[in-house]
């Protein structure tokens, strides 16, 4: 379990985490969604020990990264793929961060199998694509066999098949038991990655809730509905649900009333529907919107 | 015991110490080997050091600073904290292997450039008998361990390569020399700069024109000397400790 309490990063004026306070599960992927600059990346080096918060805490099973004597065999962390010497074989990164930590060296091509790195593990890191770079770190994060795992925006610039790899492969440590923590800042990624959601937005909490919970909350449902009889039938729907005129096409927007009840109304009172579609917003519109009134709030 | 044997891993699984090794060996061994080969009569001891306490010096010196900032170019020092997140034992575990490293390839570089200067000019008198005969060959190996340490202390504390070079280079063969210019003032500077002093412990005294520090007022003896460099060199470590310690990584 990772437990933040007020946690706060300054840089001078900017506030890159700014009284940050979340908890993170054991048996679960837990998404931690913000945009660009939202301070993703800056917390999780505060959960690692890397970067000392100005203020408030952050412990992992209410112990700080630094009192951990083998931190390797509780937290495994990917923060960058690219933290590995160009010149240095992917086995001898391993076999020094095993070394490390006491860990068997037998353990480093048990990772690389893993992975799916065995037939390079003698090549230098140097040259390794990003997703072979990516799967060198994860690879690192696996070693100690740990029950927390941290990985900072592991599907950035893979191909599909990585991405599809890496979601499912969360979803299978977390079943394992272990906390997992995975940032990103693609809400259409989480969705189908995480089950719980820490959402920040300018170094602040926006919500923590279930992924589900969340999307439904961020995007509002609506209803599209086509008549030739639009006229009655707005009027009709007006008086228990938010109606508003498509601007794409001759068709209703309705706010508030399931598809269902808008089709009853319509049958009870005669009129003929040529369309009744029920609607979701996209993810990243609302998440947008989200983040958005977040950085408004901030500037009160 | 650990920390040691990650940080033998992390030099020895990259190219730059081997090819650091073999440039410093040959530039300490080939000046002497040419010195020996070009004089005419017979050479003294003083000379088969040449190459290595002023030249090759160098050469360690950045192999130690590249130990560090490597890690910092490659962010791989942020993968060594979080390992070990105890910076000052992974860092005095890197300084340590270093100099270890740096202090044997100085004895080899030592011994190698008196090896060959007895061979290429058998007539020269190179019996190593005296106190200051041997400090004079087996010092360089201690002189390098330092040097080892003090760059690997820059290197932490500038974190960049270029930068932690530039700045050793400066001061190892330049910024001290210079000094001597200044009127008065200069020689009297020069006694409390650490590579003099580093040149002191390793002089054989006025006999052997060809080491640096001529000219020098020294107030210590050469084994104080030798603990003033090495201090200098502990220190600055410390410092760098104390910073990395408090840095974000």
């Amino acid at each position: 379990m990772i437990e933040a309490v007020g946690l706060r990063k300054h840089y001078g004026r900017t506030k890159a985490v700014d009284d940050l306070s979340f908890t993170v599960r054991p048996g679960r992927v837990t998404g931690f969604l913000g945009p660009n600059g939202a301070g993703k990346s800056t917390t999780m080096r505060m959960i690692l020990g890397l970067d000392t918060p100005t203020g408030g805490d952050v412990k992992i099973d209410g112990r700080h990264y630094a009192d951990f004597k083998e931190p390797l065999r509780k937290v495994g962390a990917l923060l960058d793929a690219k933290w590995v010497h160009p010149n240095r074989s992917a086995r001898a990164h391993l076999k020094w961060l095993a070394v490390s930590n006491r860990i068997p060296v037998s353990r480093v091509d048990e990772v690389l199998e893993v992975v799916g790195l065995s037939e390079v593990a003698g090549k230098n890191a140097g040259g390794f694509s990003l997703g072979m770079a990516q799967r060198l770190g994860i690879a690192g994060a696996l070693l100690g066999d740990p029950e927390v795992l941290l990985f900072d925006e592991p599907v950035n610039g893979l191909d599909p098949e990585g991405i599809l790899w890496i979601r499912q492969f969360l979803h299978r440590l977390a079943d394992e038991g272990r906390t997992v923590f995975v940032s990103s800042h693609l809400l259409s990624e989480m969705a189908q990655t995480a089950q719980e959601l820490v959402v920040i937005g300018k170094g602040q909490l926006i919500a923590q809730t279930s992924t589900e919970q969340f999307i439904a909350d961020a995007t509002q449902d609506h209803v599209r509905v086509r008549s030739p009889q639009a006229v009655r039938l707005r009027e009709l729907l007006a008086a228990s649900a938010t109606v508003t005129e498509d601007p794409a096409g001759n068709a209703l927007v309705v706010q508030g009333l399931p598809a269902d009840r808008i089709g009853e109304l319509a049958a009870e009172h005669g009129i003929v529907l040529h369309e009744l579609s029920p609607q979701r917003g996209s993810l990243e519109e609302a998440f947008m919107q989200l983040t958005r009134e977040s950085v408004e709030y901030q500037a009160h | 015991m650990t920390l040691l044997a990650v940080e033998r891993i992390k030099l020895f699984s990259t190219r730059s110490p081997y090819w650091c090794s073999a440039l410093a060996l040959a530039l300490g061994v080939g000046i002497t080997a040419i010195f020996a080969a070009a004089s005419d009569g017979p050479i003294p001891l003083g000379l088969t050091q040449i190459g290595s306490g002023q030249l090759a010096i160098a050469v360690v010196l950045v192999m130690a600073a590249l130990a560090v900032t490597t890690e910092y170019r490659f962010q791989t020092i942020r993968a060594t904290f979080l390992a070990v997140p105890n910076r000052t034992s992974a860092l005095v575990a890197k300084t340590v292997v270093v100099a270890f490293i740096a202090a044997l390839l100085g004895e080899i570089v030592a011994f190698g450039s008196w090896g060959v200067a007895k061979l290429i000019s058998p007539e020269s008198d190179l019996a190593i008998n005296t106190a200051a005969e041997w400090r004079h060959v087996a010092g360089i190996g201690l002189i390098y361990a330092f040097g080892a340490v003090m760059a690997v202390a820059i290197g932490i504390l500038v974190r960049q390569s270029a930068g932690a070079i530039a700045i050793l280079l400066v001061w190892q063969m330049l910024a001290e020399n210079l000094i001597g210019i200044i009127p008065k003032a200069g020689v009297k500077i020069q006694a409390w700069l650490p590579f003099m002093n580093a040149s002191h412990f390793l002089s054989m005294g006025s006999d052997s024109p060809e080491q640096g520090g001529q000219g020098v007022d020294f107030k210590l003896s050469e084994w104080g000397s030798f603990g003033y460099f090495a201090g200098i060199a502990v220190a600055l470590l410390v410092v760098a400790l104390v910073v990395a310690k408090r840095r974000d990584a």
